[in-house]
């Protein structure tokens, strides 16, 4: 069956549909009316699944979803248009451009945590660049699953983006199968297998993993304001978010404040009760609530620590003084559990992150300029939020994507459309200039290679449309200039001459 | 004689301590390098003639002058790329905030070199590696011993020894090489090695960039001077003895273009080389037996007709510029990348066919198309795919440092030359530097929710389609 979903596709991109540009358009504006039309269905459906709240599921999947859609289709043309080079003068009467193409039938595998928007996110780059797209949503978020394969044919072209449902074995089957691009998201373990597959077919692999993304506090900041920037990040979908702060790294003189800061923010937020707020978030399933708990075992909550095996509730919890070997620091948490990390000092907090693993987020906390330049030059993340977490998600000028076990590639906005094209460099020559050309053909002598050699260091010129009108009108400039200095000194010999 | 793995822990120890950060260290490391090239050409043109009978045309040409040339643009350009990208649109929501792109160095990169063109191969990632502040260990060519030993050599006396290696040896030792975590891995080579490389590179989770090869179709179509066609395909065709991945593989032509192009071909082929080939100076050989050997089986299994050349000789690896009619789809030339002086000639009756036959092959690493009409040239690109494109010429498309160098599907993945190379060896960091201005905005998204905040969130970060980014949530 996912073999033919393939197979149905390819036929489909082979036959052209999806690379008009009106066709594209046409596609992401139906997937918006899917998101306008059945926004209720959705919110249901993910409350089903992870007990999302209904302000959360606009907020953090379909309004950044909406906004990927009406940016591709406002900078299609341009995104898609050939894209001129910089030329030497052996190059000066030829065009030189990147064409950006489709690369065919690309897999986009979404993940569980934001079922809608890290499945149809990638999805609308797809679009956008003119492939078809095999769609196959995370199975731990059965709900939305079935809602996708239920409404996306009703909007989308069936052949050209089909759903494929199911768990390990049809995506194994499905990653059998040849595809031009494959884009995963999710942890690293599948990440590995994900590559290894695409390997056999030579297939590039966009891979958005995960990680432990630190959050630095320096002691001179504002801790309320932070602690409610960091709490919120922390705890929405119930800390399953790839880029949540998943520990914190502070002095020990401000660790009580800290934790004073986010137990007041707690409760502004989710009242003395989160089990009770509407607004909190639940575990996906029992396995990762039992995963969780095991990794709070030994260890006593400073703040929350409550839990509900029935309803795979988890208390926003915090814990003090953890040790740099305990079981919370050896992997990503990816709930509600937020470990405080004492540091002397900011050398120790650069060196305590550098010897993990390249997260995919880092978020600083200071207000000195000093200590962010630092952060910045001495670590790698894939992002960085100073100030606030996550944020940086949400510009889509800016690429996302890890670095390193936190994965590879990138996306968003343009990012998107980039990374799932073929960027093919044209070089379209004319048969003239011929006498140029001959110092290259054999026989060869010194004499034409030094020739050869001349011409090949000719310096790049930038021919694009803002050079050639500053050019033209530098000499514009400059001939008036010449014109009135000369009539000037006409007139100043004139003074003296009497050949009138 | 220290072992692959402590040259690799050396090189990531140096890397961690930041030496190769700054721009004045990677500025040093481009000069020296560019004084090893400079000050050791005829050491190196002599290693190329050794191993490829290189023509020193073809060694200044194709392997000197292209990677002094990169040395120059790297380092004229070192600087504007390393700047932090804040040209990039904000919105409503982040007017207040530094956004910007950091370009940042990966770590320890393996670069594994070829053998058809052993310097620049090598050197060019190299170029790429150091601007973009990253450590590297070259794997060279085994193949090609004498420049394999010549970097061997250099390489240490010119660069820093903690920073760059070179680490020599055959297919075993690259196996074991690839047991190791680097941080990023550049291969130029065959789809055969490339796969295993992938699949090395997996459990790490390292990102490739495979550099292969294919096929490279080269139609020649409607209205064109044949004469200059011919000298412009015979160049790129014969260049470096058809060891090029660029190389034009086969053409597509009608059987009226063929007849046109045979007597030009031969006509050229007298002037490049004189009547003989194998005693003109400026003809290579094939780099080794065992290559001959494929070659010659090719030759003689195919069931095209011999209209130019034919002749062979092996004691000196020598095959001439041959050029063969008649050949179609299931000829055995046509079953795998040439890679030597072999040009068959397929013939077509409409472009259509030949586009045809193109899309059903893997997708090349290059495509020409010589013709003086704009259709044929719009037609072809619009109706396939490639990894790069030149119309009215071969090869030199890859000269200009403006267009990245790189395959698409089995031709390979990422790219290279220029610019390309650096961001292809660097990490872009997206930053957001948020302001603590504007809190009382922040609160809009925090709980708990309502209607009335979400109303006013949806207003302030929908696109609005003047501006230039979209936010989706403050």
């Amino acid at each position: 069956m996912e073999k033919q979903a393939v197979q149905r596709a390819r036929e489909a991109f082979l036959a052209g549909r999806s690379r008009p540009l009106e066709f594209r358009v046409q596609q992401l504006k139906s997937l918006q009316r899917m998101i306008t039309d059945r926004q209720g269905e959705i919110a249901t459906a993910l409350k089903q699944d992870i007990n999302r709240s209904q302000y959360d599921t606009p907020l953090f999947e379909l309004i950044g979803l909406e906004n990927e859609i009406s940016l591709a289709v406002s900078k299609l043309a341009q995104w898609a248009a050939p894209r001129p080079v910089e030329r030497n003068l052996l190059t000066i009467s030829d065009q030189a451009y990147i064409q950006p193409e489709p690369l065919g039938v690309v897999l986009i595998i979404g993940a569980w945590n934001y079922p809608w928007a890290l499945t149809l996110q990638p999805l609308v780059g797809a679009i956008a660049a003119g492939n078809a797209a095999v769609v196959k949503p995370s199975e731990l978020s059965e709900y939305s699953a079935s809602l996708l394969k239920a409404l996306l044919p009703r909007y989308l072209d069936q052949e050209l983006y089909p759903v494929v449902c199911g768990g390990v074995s049809e995506t194994q089957e499905l990653l059998r199968q040849r595809f031009d691009h494959v884009f995963y998201t999710g942890n690293s373990t599948v990440g590995k297998l994900v590559m290894e597959a695409a390997a056999r077919h030579l297939t590039p692999v966009t891979l958005e993993l995960g990680g432990k993304s630190p959050c630095y506090i320096d002691k001179d900041v504002d801790l309320r304001v932070a602690c409610r920037r960091i709490t919120w990040g922390k705890f929405v979908n119930c800390g399953q978010t790839c880029i949540a702060p998943d520990y914190i790294l502070c002095e020990p003189s401000i660790q009580n404040r800290v934790v004073e800061g986010i137990r007041q923010t707690l409760l502004e937020f989710y009242g003395p009760d989160p089990k009770s707020s509407p607004d909190y978030g639940r575990i996906i399933n029992q396995r990762h609530f039992n995963r969780l708990m095991t990794l709070l075992e030994g260890y006593t909550a400073t703040v929350g620590g409550q839990s509900d095996s029935s309803q795979r509730y988890i208390a926003p919890t915090v814990v003090k003084d953890v040790p740099p070997q305990a079981r919370l620091m050896q992997e990503e948490i990816f709930g509600p559990l937020l470990p405080i990390v004492t540091v002397s000092d900011i050398d120790d907090a650069i060196h305590f992150i550098n010897e993990r693993e390249k997260p995919l987020a880092l978020y600083v906390f200071s207000s000195n300029k000093k200590v962010i330049k630092r952060m910045l030059a001495e670590t790698t993340s894939g992002g960085v939020t100073v100030n606030d977490v996550i944020m940086h998600y949400t510009l889509n000028s800016l690429p996302f994507g890890g670095v390193g076990q936190s994965g590879t590639g990138r996306y968003h906005g343009k990012h998107t459309f980039d990374q799932f094209s073929h960027h093919r460099a044209c070089l379209v020559k004319s048969l003239g200039l011929e006498e140029v050309h001959m110092v290259r053909y054999p026989p060869q002598n010194h004499q034409k290679v030094r020739r050869v050699r001349l011409a090949m260091r000719t310096p790049l010129v930038d021919f694009s449309k803002g050079t050639y009108i500053w050019a033209v009108t530098a000499s514009i400039v400059a001939l008036g200039l010449l014109v009135a200095l000369t009539v000037i000194l006409i007139l100043a010999a004139g003074v003296s001459c009497t050949c009138l | 004689m220290a072992s692959q793995s402590e040259v690799i822990d050396r090189l990531r120890a140096t890397f961690r301590s930041g030496v190769t950060f700054p721009e004045q260290f990677r500025m040093t490391q481009l000069q020296n390098l560019l004084y090893l090239v400079e000050e050791n050409e005829q050491l190196i043109q002599d290693a190329l003639h050794k191993d490829l009978h290189k023509p020193k045309f073809e060694s200044v040409l194709s392997e000197i002058q292209i990677t002094l040339n990169d040395l120059y643009f790297a380092m004229e350009n070192l600087r504007t790329w390393m700047q932090p990208e804040y040209n990039i649109g904000k919105n409503l929501a982040t007017r207040m905030d530094d956004c910007f792109i950091r370009r940042e160095p990966l770590g320890v990169v393996l670069i594994i070199g070829a053998w058809n063109y052993p310097l620049h191969l090598i050197l060019l990632p190299l170029v790429a590696a150091i601007a973009a502040g990253n450590c590297a260990i070259l794997k060279p060519s085994e193949i090609c011993q004498a420049t394999e030993q010549l970097l061997a050599e250099l390489i240490p006396k010119y660069l820093s020894q903690d920073c760059y290696a070179v680490l020599c040896g055959g297919a075993e030792d690259t196996k074991s090489l690839l047991k190791n975590k680097f941080d990023h891995i550049f291969y130029t080579g065959s789809q055969v090695v490339a796969r295993s490389i992938l699949l090395a590179a997996a459990p790490h989770l390292t990102p490739v960039t495979l550099e292969l090869g294919g096929k490279s179709p080269c139609f020649i179509y409607g209205h064109i001077d044949i004469q200059k066609a011919a000298k412009r395909l015979c160049w790129s065709k014969f260049f470096n003895t058809g060891q090029s991945c660029v190389a034009p593989d086969y053409v597509l032509c009608t059987a009226q273009t063929r007849d046109a192009l045979l007597p030009a071909l031969r006509e050229t082929l007298r002037t490049f080389y004189g009547p003989d080939p194998g005693a003109s100076l400026d003809m290579g050989r094939i780099v080794t037996p065992h290559h001959w050997r494929r070659l010659m089986d090719m030759l003689e299994k195919s069931k095209g007709k011999v209209v130019i050349g034919g002749e062979s000789r092996e004691e000196d690896r020598y095959i001439a510029p041959t050029v063969l009619v008649d050949v179609q789809e299931s000829d055995a030339l046509m079953q795998e990348e040439i890679f030597g002086p072999i040009l068959p000639i397929l013939t077509i009756e409409s472009l259509e066919e030949g586009i045809d036959y193109i899309n059903r092959q893997e997708k090349p690493l290059a495509l020409y198309v010589f013709s003086d009409e704009t259709s044929v040239v719009t037609t072809v690109l619009n109706n396939t795919s490639s990894g790069g494109f030149c119309g009215n010429d071969g090869i030199v498309h890859m000269a200009l440092p403006g267009l990245p160098f790189g395959g698409v599907g089995a031709s390979g993945m990422g790219s290279y030359h220029g610019r390309w190379g650096f961001e292809t060896f660097s990490h872009r960091r997206g930053c957001m530097n948020r302001s603590w201005l504007l809190e009382r905005v922040n609160v809009l998204r925090y709980p708990p929710y309502s209607d009335y905040n979400l109303g006013w969130l949806r207003w302030a970060t929908t696109f609005k389609k003047n501006s230039w980014g979209g936010c989706s949530v403050m």
